[in-house]
């Protein structure tokens, strides 16, 4: 059961991430991201990771994208114009992006030799609960220094989206 | 087959950071390319949360809780960017967002001809 | 096997239950509308129009099913089925009652209870949003553009004022799932003041109960905040383009959302099936009184009809009013039904208000809109939230 959910939602991941990549319209991008985004909430889930799972589709896909897809909306986007590429990118942008993911792929499986197998329901420590121990206090201070963050960007969105009155 | 691999999650990971990476390199489009960062941090919280999983530790989720504010508070900043550039240049494609100030655009000379009153008959 | 088929099972009696109730809340509406404005409303139909959600439902499904031509095809079709599936699927964590035994088994009258069932239903919700944005922006229209873009700034600006209310009684109860949500709000203060979030100390919840129930109003699109659709400015909104059964899957989403919002009200502030009033003070009477003196109106009706038909159909009413409350003197199915009753009645009158308020207020304009939820809703919710969570802190 857990290989097929983890077959299914990542091939469902993967694919809309290509989709990401590929589609020339925007908002198609953006409802592929979406797909990215619910798939690997439900990835999280079997990871024992509830509360993020939650956040993950709050915040990323119901708030973040939510966003993204509003200005493509409002600025009307279009079809996306292809140009002449550079030639240091037609040459050698794919054949590095593959050694990336190679090197990636190694890593993953050579690096980390002893990892357990992922069982869903063997580790249950991501409940609201434990996120919110450790978030007030262990982890007080970033939690209060991303607030003031979030404030500061609250700030420099207004003035930046502010009509000006002169 | 009742459990999966943990290098299974952290390889998806991998692909998926590719593919963002991949889509920040090629697209040209200003919006498709904050998303593919948006799909780059997801990558990355993947395997904070794999990593989470395999040490029996919750501090890999509050990471990717921090990455996910952090990730908000960016895409409202960089959104609002976005609208002011295409205000200020109307165009969305990086490709001509390569200078620093706005560039001084003359009237165009047709519509300036069109427009100018004939005074001799 | 066993409890593959109760899930089953559960899943198919809450569908039917959930799609008549979605169709009969709208001659519900229209009756209660047609009488604020002193009007008969739907009476053609069956009696007293009660089969003319049936009649709307073939309208429907038999109208042309037309595609405009300049449309983008896919996102056009996608947007109605994200809406009905995001605004049908909360409804699978929402606790209709306690615990039953039905022939030798013992099942919640719930689908199914996720210890994070709360943010379940935000998810949702949150996600219910690209339906509409959807539409609005695949039907190529500029009405219907404006209709998308109104509704998701609306949306996204009243989830927060909606969220930071949901959070001050989840303080109280101290968790997630929505079964303990209602289980914690058992029991009575003082032998009869219910321990209900609204009412419970140390700092009742009447100001996040108010901002809740003002936020569940924008998000799910209803009179006053129904911008996205008002109809003197932007045709129908972001459904201008769709016709048959695609438009119906937009209308069935807004009154789905409209019970979800109503069912989670009654969950966190008005303390889900438990009752009213102790036991003790014959709380149990109360369905059956309700009942009987309705059968009594419609009886009185029936003898001194209005129109003629009525002397054969309201007596009918009558009986079955009259057996309904026989059934809840039943001692067998009052354990079961109870506090079905309870929630029901909770939820019907929240839902009695929604109609009210519609036929009661005028639109607000889009600027007063967006200057309400950030400028008084989301500060008075802040604010609410601090002294409930400086109250829970201090007080053991």
């Amino acid at each position: 059961m857990d290989v097929i959910l983890f077959l299914v939602f990542a091939i469902i991941a993967v694919l809309c991430a290509i989709n990401v990549v590929v589609q020339t319209h925007p908002i198609a991008s953006a409802l592929s991201l979406i797909g990215v985004m619910g798939s690997l909430a439900v990835l999280y889930l079997l990871l024992g990771a509830e509360f993020i799972a939650a956040a993950q589709v709050i915040v990323y896909a119901g708030a973040v994208m939510v966003l993204f897809v509003f200005v493509i909306m409002l600025l009307n986007a279009g079809e996306e114009v292809h140009r002449g590429r550079s030639f240091v990118v037609q040459v050698l942008g794919a054949p590095l992006l593959i050694a990336l993911l190679g090197l990636l792929v190694y890593f993953a499986q050579r690096l980390f030799p002893g990892a357990p197998m992922v069982r869903f329901g063997a580790f249950r420590g991501g409940t609201a609960v434990a996120v919110g121990r450790a978030l007030f206090t262990q982890y007080l201070l970033p939690f209060e220094v991303t607030s003031v963050l979030i404030l500061i960007a609250i700030l420099g969105a207004i003035v930046l989206a502010r009509k000006e009155l002169d | 087959m009742n459990a999966v691999p943990l290098s299974w999650y952290l390889t998806l990971s991998g692909v998926l950071f590719t593919l963002g990476a991949a889509g920040f390199l090629f697209r040209r489009n200003i919006i498709t390319v904050f998303m593919s960062i948006e799909l780059m941090l997801n990558a990355v919280n993947l395997s904070f949360i794999s990593f989470s999983y395999a040490f029996r530790r919750v501090d890999g989720q509050i990471f990717t809780f921090f990455v996910m504010v952090v990730a908000a508070a960016e895409a409202a900043v960089g959104l609002a960017i976005i609208l002011t550039v295409f205000k200020n240049r109307n165009t969305l494609n990086i490709d001509d967002l390569n200078s620093m100030k706005d560039e001084y655009q003359p009237a165009q000379p047709e519509e300036a001809s069109e427009t100018a009153p004939v005074s001799v008959p | 096997m066993d409890f593959l088929l109760l899930s089953l099972i559960k899943a198919a009696v809450v569908a039917a239950v959930l799609l008549t109730t979605l169709a009969y809340l709208q001659w519900v509406e229209r009756k209660v509308i047609a009488h604020i404005q002193v009007r008969l409303g739907p009476s053609r139909v069956g009696p007293h129009g009660l089969l003319q959600p049936l009649a709307d439902v073939i309208k429907l499904i038999t109208k042309e099913d037309l595609i405009p031509p300049h449309v983008n095809k896919f996102f056009y079709l996608a947007a109605p089925f994200l809406a009905i599936t995001m605004s049908l699927l909360s409804i699978s964590v929402i606790p209709f009652g306690s615990e039953v035994r039905v022939l030798g088994q013992t099942t919640w009258m719930q689908l199914t209870d996720l210890n994070i069932g709360v943010l379940f239903i935000l998810a949702v919700s949150s996600m219910g949003v690209y339906g509409i944005a959807l539409a609005g922006w695949a039907s190529n229209n500029k009405y219907s553009l404006l209709g998308g873009l109104r509704s998701s700034a609306q949306m996204i600006s009243y989830e927060l004022p909606l969220s930071l209310a949901i959070a001050s009684p989840l303080l109280l109860a101290n968790t997630l799932s929505l079964r303990e949500l209602v289980q914690k709000q058992g029991g009575f203060e003082f032998g009869f003041l219910p321990r209900w979030n609204i009412f419970q100390g140390p700092w009742p919840q009447i100001i996040s109960f108010l901002i809740f129930v003002i936020a569940g109003f924008a998000e799910t699109n209803r009179v006053p905040f129904d911008l996205p659709e008002a109809e003197n400015e932007l045709v129908a909104g972001f459904h201008t383009e769709y016709s048959s059964m695609k438009f119906a899957a937009f209308f069935m989403a807004e009154y789905a959302n409209m019970i979800t919002v109503t069912c989670l009200t009654t969950i966190l502030f008005l303390g889900g099936w438990q009752p009213l009033f102790p036991a003790s003070m014959g709380s149990n009477l109360v369905p059956p009184v309700i009942f009987v003196l309705a059968g009594l109106v419609a009886l009185y009706h029936g003898l001194n009809p209005a129109r003629r038909k009525d002397r054969f159909t309201l007596p009918v009413f009558a009986v079955v009013f009259f057996a309904l409350a026989a059934v809840f003197l039943l001692p067998a199915a009052r354990e079961a039904i109870l506090p079905l009753f309870w929630f029901a009645a909770k939820t019907g009158f929240l839902l009695f208000v929604f109609i009210w308020i519609r036929g009661t207020l005028p639109r607000f304009r889009y600027d007063q809109l967006m200057a309400f939820t950030w400028k008084f809703l989301f500060p008075v919710a802040v604010l609410n939230l601090l002294v409930t969570g400086l109250l829970v802190a201090l007080v053991p």
